[in-house]
């Protein structure tokens, strides 16, 4: 046996680092870590918000600003279009669940139907968020500009409330924040797609366990996990 | 080598068996509701002065961090980890609560300074 093939053993002594003291798989570790570290990024975001809006004096009224639902109802309808985007990413969480539930079972075909249902749900989400921001767009917010002050007046409480400057940042922070999370939506239905692939190809058939499946429904979960904080930062405090 | 490592896997599933689908079920209701309960306040008991929008904002972050509690713990699993694991994600958080408090009471500071030149 000569140098290089005895690096590549595997070390298996305590002191070497060949215990697994948390008992989990190595990817799902760093996916753990990679998280946590992305939940950092999205505080910093959402503390910026939370500081901007303390340091005015008045803010644009959420109530005002999203009531309508595109297509149905152009005003007086708060909350609910939104609420319909919260209930498909929640409802997307738990057929990724499920799908994860079926990988621990090796049930291929279940697995495949929950994943399609996943990535659904993530199109559609996606496709809600893109009619928000078409609409608001429409209304005059977006990064650098807003309606005219004579306009403001329907988004603040009260016609005396508004504040060019508070309307300012309520738009770019949230065109960044609601931007930056449709990012990651994006990027979870791309890796679902993969995913879906790969199980239709058998790869974690061939490979004995689903593992895969499970890694990457911690990012969809942790997607649901800073919607969940988004919408109540946004939409109703 | 692979061999090997499948079979230790194999017994790892034993261990921490995942949920079962009733229990995803019934997370699922929980979390509904949670947010049913967000919107009756925002819609009925706020417009209806039954409740400050300050005292709801307390609510709102209460049934957030409740929802946030349950996400994590049952759909991700966080619940069945290892005490360790569960403490090195979940006690990072200190740095974020400490980052709240300070631009907080940063924003406040502007915002009792911003009275004459808004």
């Amino acid at each position: 046996m000569n140098a290089v093939s005895q690096l590549d053993q595997v070390k298996t002594g305590p002191w070497n680092g060949g215990r697994s003291p948390w008992s989990v798989e190595y990817g799902k570790i760093m996916m753990w870590f990679f998280l946590l570290s992305d939940a950092f990024t999205f505080s910093s975001l959402l503390i910026y918000y939370g500081a901007q809006r303390f340091s005015k004096l008045t803010w644009p009224a959420p109530d005002k600003v999203f009531q309508s639902i595109p297509g149905i109802a152009e005003h007086g309808a708060p909350l609910v279009f939104v609420g319909i985007m919260t209930f498909i990413l929640i409802m997307s969480s738990v057929t990724m669940v499920l799908a994860v539930e079926a990988g621990h079972r090796r049930s291929k075909k279940e697995v495949i139907g929950w994943m399609i249902a996943t990535i659904i749900g993530g199109f559609m989400f996606l496709g809600c968020q893109a009619i928000e921001w078409t609409h608001l767009h429409h209304d005059g917010f977006w990064w650098g500009h807003i309606p005219s002050a004579e306009e403001l007046k329907h988004f603040f409480l009260k016609p005396e409330d508004v504040s060019l400057v508070a309307a300012q940042q309520f738009a770019n922070l949230f065109f960044t924040i609601t931007g930056f999370h449709g990012f990651h939506v994006f990027s979870g239905v791309i890796i679902n797609i993969i995913i879906l692939v790969m199980t239709i190809n058998g790869t974690f058939e061939k490979r004995g366990h689903y593992l895969m499946v499970e890694k990457v429904g911690l990012y969809w979960h942790f997607v649901d996990l800073v919607w969940v904080f988004v919408f109540t930062f946004f939409y109703l405090v | 080598m692979s061999e090997h490592h499948s079979a230790a896997e194999g017994h790892e599933h034993g261990d921490h068996a995942g949920l079962t689908k009733g229990k995803i079920w019934q997370v699922f209701g929980i979390l509904l509701l949670i947010t049913v309960i967000e919107f009756i306040i925002a819609l009925y008991v706020i417009p209806h002065g039954m409740m400050t929008q300050k005292v709801g904002n307390y609510i709102y972050i209460a049934l957030t961090l409740l929802k946030a509690f349950y996400i994590v713990a049952y759909f991700m699993h966080l619940k069945f980890e290892k005490l360790g694991l569960q403490l090195c994600l979940t006690v990072s958080f200190i740095f974020i609560i400490y980052f709240i408090v300070l631009m907080l009471i940063e924003g406040s500071f502007l915002n009792i300074h911003m009275l004459h030149n808004s």
